[in-house]
């Protein structure tokens, strides 16, 4: 079943913390991975292939480096769930 | 009709001994931090690297080979004259021809033993020793000795924030011998040329003598090899396991390409090796060092952990190509 925008979010916050230690409600849509949170590239590499895993979604090398806030990755999962 | 005579095929091979040699000057992060416009903390974090060892201009690859070739084959308690084989791995060779393994071999005293190079970047050791193991089980050669060597730091562009802080220059040696009892695995090896500019050099020799392109350096797609190396790279590990006849809980050792900390860290944990199983940590001291990095990640561990002698370790070599092979070992 489709997962929605919210439970989207949701998710890829809990993965950021697992991740990054970043609390989850520091991820929002508005935030930068890299400028806002800090996240590094490969950190960043991580939660694309746990995200994947979570939601049942492929997410392609080259497609990561458009993901730079987090409305562009839940975005992408959200319409690749649809896909 | 004539049969031919074939020699006898033998149960197995094992690693009778390692040789290591490590560049000469210990370079530390503030010493490149300058050109990237990093800090030491940004290189630490990213890759565990606090120093990366690389040798002065007048330490050659050629030399680095021979001392850990001698180490190896004085360890290994053979002659240079009795070698089947001798193997290089490298990259960084700076011909293409002779290749260093003739030279090395004649360095060594093995005169006219076969000896040839093999280009399969930071999968060359593992390359090495399935090649050494199929030449001594099938009764080509009772002894073989494989080198990884590099001298990466004539390769690197000081500007380059993907790859070049890296690396580091070295050499290690195994010598491998007949063994009734398997010492090396089947080895799970192979290629995938559709990402072959994920990691490679910036420009050919014709483009320097056509065009006045700078020296050729080696680049990286950080991200997409990180992914690549961590979670392809542990189906493969998954696999050697199982063909081996193999738990995680078996291993005595965890030795992978030193390519990065972090990816060493999130591989051992994609694994879930059990607290039993030491992993190499080489990297934080020596860099990357290609080809020469299993056999000197392995050469460390085994003065830093005497009592894993003789167990088994897991080792898989991954990069440009990109190639990849991994096979369990017995220690020596």
């Amino acid at each position: 079943m489709a997962h929605t925008q919210d439970e989207v979010l949701a998710g890829l916050a809990e993965l950021v913390k697992e991740e990054t230690g970043i609390a989850t409600e520091s991820v929002q849509l508005d935030k930068s991975f890299t400028d806002d949170l800090d996240i590094d590239s490969i950190s960043m590499m991580t939660i694309v292939v746990d995200a994947e895993e979570k939601f049942g979604v492929k997410i392609p090398d080259d497609q990561v480096q458009n993901l730079v806030t987090v409305k562009d990755a839940v975005d992408f999962i959200v319409g690749a769930q649809s896909e | 009709m004539t049969q031919l005579n074939v020699k006898p095929t033998r149960a197995g091979s094992r690693i009778l001994a390692l040789g290591a040699a490590r560049g000469d000057v210990d370079v530390v992060n503030d010493e490149l931090v300058g050109p990237i416009d990093s800090s030491d903390e940004w290189i630490r974090q990213r890759t565990g690297i606090v120093s990366r060892k690389r040798a002065s201009k007048e330490l050659t690859i050629r030399d680095l080979s021979v001392t850990a070739g001698r180490e190896a084959i004085e360890k290994a308690g053979i002659e240079p004259g009795q070698l089947g084989a001798v193997i290089i791995s490298t990259i960084s060779n700076p011909v293409q021809t002779p290749s260093l393994a003739s030279i090395v071999g004649e360095d060594l005293g093995a005169h006219l033993v076969p000896a040839f190079d093999i280009s399969a970047a930071c999968a060359g050791y593992a390359y090495g020793i399935a090649q050494a193991d199929a030449l001594i089980r099938s009764g080509t050669a009772e002894y073989v000795l494989v080198i990884g060597a590099e001298k990466l730091s004539e390769v690197i562009d000081p500007t380059d924030r993907s790859i070049s802080f890296l690396l580091g220059d070295g050499a290690g040696a195994a010598v491998l011998g007949a063994s009734d009892e398997p010492g090396v695995s089947e080895s799970v090896w192979g290629s995938d040329g559709s990402k072959w500019d994920t990691i490679h050099m910036t420009n050919t020799l014709y483009d320097m003598r056509d065009a006045g392109a700078p020296w050729p350096t080696l680049r990286q797609e950080g991200p997409a090899v990180f992914r690549w190396a961590v979670w392809e790279m542990a189906k493969v590990a998954r696999e050697v396991l199982e063909r081996a006849g193999v738990e995680p809980g078996d291993l005595a050792a965890f030795v992978p390409h030193q390519a990065n900390m972090r990816i060493i860290d999130e591989f051992a944990k994609q694994l879930g090796l059990p607290d039993s199983v030491v992993v190499a940590r080489d990297i934080e001291t020596t860099g990357n060092t290609s080809a020469a990095s299993i056999p000197l990640a392995t050469h460390k561990l085994l003065e830093e952990h005497p009592e894993i002698s003789g167990g088994l370790a897991l080792q898989i070599g991954f990069g440009a190509g990109l190639v990849y092979g991994a096979q369990v070992v017995r220690l020596p």
